[in-house]
């Protein structure tokens, strides 16, 4: 055991014993845990630069224009050059119609193929409609964005004959398959993780297929759906491309669908666009848009966090 | 007396049957739906857009004339965007990962990480585009910068990285990492040579999917003030620059018919251009797969 | 301070090197000069969380010998071997207290480095856990981690380790395939070899044969029963008939605690304590 031959009579215990004392391999252990934590601060400085920057922007913004005149006005006329009214609640209601109307189509839509899909579907229908989901998820916006401009539009129009160029309508319903994916996959997911145990407790009662999808697996993957659903909401609230395009720029306070609106995510849009000068009231009013928009969506996103955390199955 | 009467069952039976098989139907036409979606989306924008996609497309830029259009600083602008958000995302996200699964103890720190994690996951990209305008154009000079809208966009699908990397790492048995203490590595060898090598198939299918999507991505551009019409290309990384999807943008938005075709030849080219991306991770995840 | 603690360490452990050899020939001329001890452990204790796993243990164990530990599952058995090189603190937390010492220096204190204690101290655990690497580079793996980058060395090493693991002739045509194309048995005499190729002083085993089919379970044993003449081999065993083919000496674990070490003719023929004889004749376990 002492010499085995390897060149220079020397035990390997021996070369491992010379190599050991070098500074550098320390070194790197007592480093790399602290760049590794760098790295990981970064995120959080993210969220800390997105809160600071749109609060101190809007606080700007709020040293001009009355803060009770933006949460409670019905009028968003930013350009108008003598008298500029900020209020808020077209821009809100205008995101709400799109993001209602996107829901109306992608929820029943998306539960039904998630329950054919964890229900019905065999595991090679399965193992080929699920990709297809995900590249439906991958199209980018703005690709969704002409589609809606281009196709769904001038296609509603022929149904609708009074529907505008820029409506609500349209972009909601294509913001509506824009999600579809997210509702259809998370809730999928949901359904999959209810035990097959279950499953065959009802069947072995003599139920049918539809009464263990309805009456067992739904109401056991009920809090993953619902967090599904409003996951999918928040990101229709948050989606601008496909809302810029086809949605318009006409900021309204009503509840019709087939005119032009504005949504918040398109007035940031049509803001960055132009030429708003920096420090105008104009040029901070899209950080308070910004923050409004994502208190929504944080709102909503905890929300899901919440109820999928809270309501979680055992099995 | 029998609590169940057989006749009554019989008679339902058929009807539970019925509507079983109806909701079935039902179900399978909502799946439809959406396939039929995309297959409608891609055959009006190739039809469209076939006919204009030619080499002077490739090789002129953009402009106000239907016919002169082109997307060469548009696709040449992505290209170089992606060069940037590579490796910032990814040195950011894969560091990041093994810092959480590796180093980080199961503490309170550790789970606001985490939190805050999937927490920035749903933020708006035109969040993301405000953040970009106030810290990266505006507080650290770097105007409208190819270096600016790279940051921006690294920032954006960081958690998206963040959370394939974790996945890929923590598949990575822990008897391999057993195995290698065992040896007395220390622990960053054990990370350098047994669970970065096993993760990285995973790590980088993840990254090209979340690149594919800031590929794809207007919102944050149009915030930053990116310009969407060039003519010529970017020099370096404080040049100006575009990218397809703005270029998209710019002309699905003019009023002439003529510009709608450009715009689907446009979007033809982004589309094969995400499809190569995603067929390259598709590959990585299948060749690479570990079978432990 | 710590700087000079640091440097009395080293010199401590060329000390332990240098003693080894002659150790080694008294242990091949004659068994009855009483053998140098690896591992002294003395009232030692370990908790994960509050479970008292491991309840004042007192061992010593000679070098040149195969020690088997044996105990019905849930005995401290697996956490025993794996405290002694220190692989237990993969384990958020787990407490110990007592003392282990490893030719003569307690592993326990903190100063002692995990990676020098484990470059010493070899494992072979309970699943075949080899790399998703090559055969060669699976080996190579302990000498290139530390520092020896050396080809010819590299391939001397492997060549030897392979053999000392009785597998060179199956696999020493197919040194660049992956090694997750063999088969358990073969894994596992693959790790055997990478253990081995950092010539270690003392190789513990984890139950190394549990996942095993009874003929490479028989690979494993003889080849156990080689390495001893080189190495001391500390075995834990579910299996009472393994450790009784193997071992020289054997040890009893019971609900964490030692109920009996002793030379495993006796321990299988006259136990002492009833529950060992319990245990060894099938009454529980």
């Amino acid at each position: 055991m002492a010499s085995h031959g390897l060149g220079k009579e020397q035990s390997i215990q021996e070369m491992i014993a010379k190599s050991r004392n070098k500074k550098g391999k320390k070194f790197i252990e007592k480093l790399m845990p602290i760049i590794l934590v760098i790295t990981a601060l970064i995120s959080v400085l993210t969220t800390i630069g997105i809160v600071f920057t749109l609060i101190f922007e809007t606080f700007e913004f709020f040293q001009r224009v009355s803060i009770t005149d933006y949460l409670f006005g019905k009028e968003w006329l930013p350009f108008s050059g003598s008298e500029p009214l900020y209020g808020i609640l077209p821009l809100v209601l205008g995101t709400l119609k799109v993001s209602v109307i996107a829901a109306m189509v992608a929820v029943p839509l998306g539960i039904a193929a998630a329950i054919y899909l964890s229900e019905y579907a065999s595991d090679k229908t399965r193992r080929t409609i699920k990709p297809i989901l995900e590249v439906l998820a991958g199209v980018p916006t703005i690709v969704y964005g002409f589609f809606a401009l281009s196709f769904v539009t001038p296609l509603l129009q022929q149904l609708i004959p009074s529907l505008k160029i820029f409506n609500a309508l349209s972009p909601g319903i294509v913001v509506g398959i824009m999600i579809l994916p997210m509702i259809a996959s998370l809730s999928e997911d949901a359904m999959s993780s209810v035990p097959n145990s279950i499953r065959e407790g009802a069947l072995a009662l003599g139920a049918t297929k539809l009464e263990v999808a309805i009456k067992v697996v739904l109401p056991a993957a009920l809090s993953g759906i619902i967090a599904s659903v409003v996951l999918a909401v928040s990101r229709a609230i948050g989606e601008t491309m496909i809302v810029s395009l086809a949605g318009g720029a006409t900021p309204t306070f009503d509840l019709d669908v087939t005119g032009s609106i504005q949504t918040m995510t398109a007035y940031i849009v049509q803001v960055s666009s132009g030429d708003a000068g920096y420090g105008t009231t104009i040029y901070y009013s899209i950080y308070a848009v910004g923050f409004t928009l994502f208190v929504f969506t944080l709102i909503m996103n905890l929300l899901a966090q919440y109820i999928s955390k809270r309501f979680r199955e055992e099995y | 007396m029998k609590y169940i009467d057989d006749t009554v069952v019989m008679k339902r039976m058929k009807s539970r049957l019925k509507f079983n098989v109806v909701w079935k139907t039902i179900f399978l036409l909502a799946t439809l739906l959406a396939l039929l979606t995309l297959v409608i989306l891609l055959v009006r924008i190739v039809s469209q857009g076939a006919g204009y996609l030619n080499v002077d497309f490739f090789n002129n830029f953009g402009s106000r004339f239907a016919d002169k259009a082109g997307i060469k600083a548009a696709l040449i602008g992505s290209v170089y965007l992606m060069l940037i958000i590579a490796p910032v995302s990814m040195i950011l996200g894969v560091g990041t990962a093994l810092y959480l699964e590796e180093y980080a103890k199961k503490n309170k720190f550790t789970a606001f990480i985490q939190m805050n994690i999937s927490n920035l996951a749903g933020v708006p990209s035109i969040v993301f585009g405000l953040l970009g305008l106030t810290i990266f154009v505006r507080m650290l000079m770097l105007g409208k910068s190819l270096l600016a809208a790279g940051f921006t966009m690294s920032l954006l699908i960081l958690p998206v990285i963040i959370v394939a990397s974790q996945e890929a790492i923590r598949a990575v048995p822990k008897e391999q990492r057993e195995a290698s203490y065992g040896m007395g590595a220390t622990k960053w060898q054990t990370i350098t040579r047994v669970v970065l090598p096993a993760a990285v198939p995973g790590i980088l299918t993840g990254s090209i999917l979340a690149l594919s999507r800031a590929v794809g991505e207007t919102a944050p551009l149009v915030v930053l003030g990116i310009p969407v019409i060039l003519q010529f290309l970017p020099d370096g990384l404080l040049s100006q620059f575009t990218t397809l999807p703005l270029q998209i943008y710019d002309w699905a938005k003019r009023p002439q018919e003529a510009f709608q075709f450009v715009a689907s030849a446009g979007i033809i080219v982004l589309m094969i251009l995400l499809v190569i991306m995603n067929s390259i991770a598709i590959f990585i995840r299948n060749k690479f797969q570990k079978r432990y | 301070m710590v700087e000079l603690k640091n440097v009395n360490n080293k010199t401590n452990n060329k000390e332990t090197v240098k003693i080894k050899t002659p150790s080694q020939l008294v242990g091949e001329s004659s068994i009855l000069v009483e053998k140098n001890s690896v591992f002294n452990t003395k009232n030692f204790n370990l908790w994960y969380g509050d479970h008292h796993a491991l309840k004042d243990i007192n061992l010593d164990i000679k070098e040149n010998e195969v020690t088997a530990i044996i105990g019905p599952s849930g005995c401290g058995k697996s956490t025993y071997i794996k405290a002694l090189n220190r692989m237990v603190e993969l384990v958020p937390i787990v407490k110990t207290a007592g003392e282990i010492n490893y030719r003569g220096r307690n592993i326990l204190d903190t100063s002692y480095e995990v990676e020098e204690l484990r470059t010493r101290v070899g494992m072979v655990f309970q699943k075949p856990n080899p790399f998703p690497k090559s055969i060669y580079d699976n080996i190579a793996y302990g000498p290139r981690i530390h520092g020896i980058k050396n080809k010819k060395i590299l391939d001397e090493i492997v060549e030897k380790s392979l053999r000392g693991a009785a597998i060179w002739d199956e696999v020493k045509d197919r040194l660049n395939q992956n090694a997750f194309g063999l088969s358990g048995g073969q894994q596992q005499r693959i790790c055997i070899a990478r253990c081995l190729a950092i010539e270690p002083d003392v190789i513990l085993m984890d139950e190394p044969t549990s996942a095993l089919d009874p003929i490479s379970t028989l690979k494993v044993e003889e080849l156990v029963q080689e390495l001893k003449d080189n190495y001391s081999i500390i075995i834990v065993t579910h299996n009472m008939q393994q450790a009784a083919r193997i071992s020289d000496k054997t040890a009893f674990f019971l609900n964490g605690e030692v109920v009996e070490f002793d030379q495993t003719d006796k321990i299988f023929s006259t136990p002492k304590d009833q529950r060992t004889e319990d245990y060894i004749s099938g009454r529980f376990g």
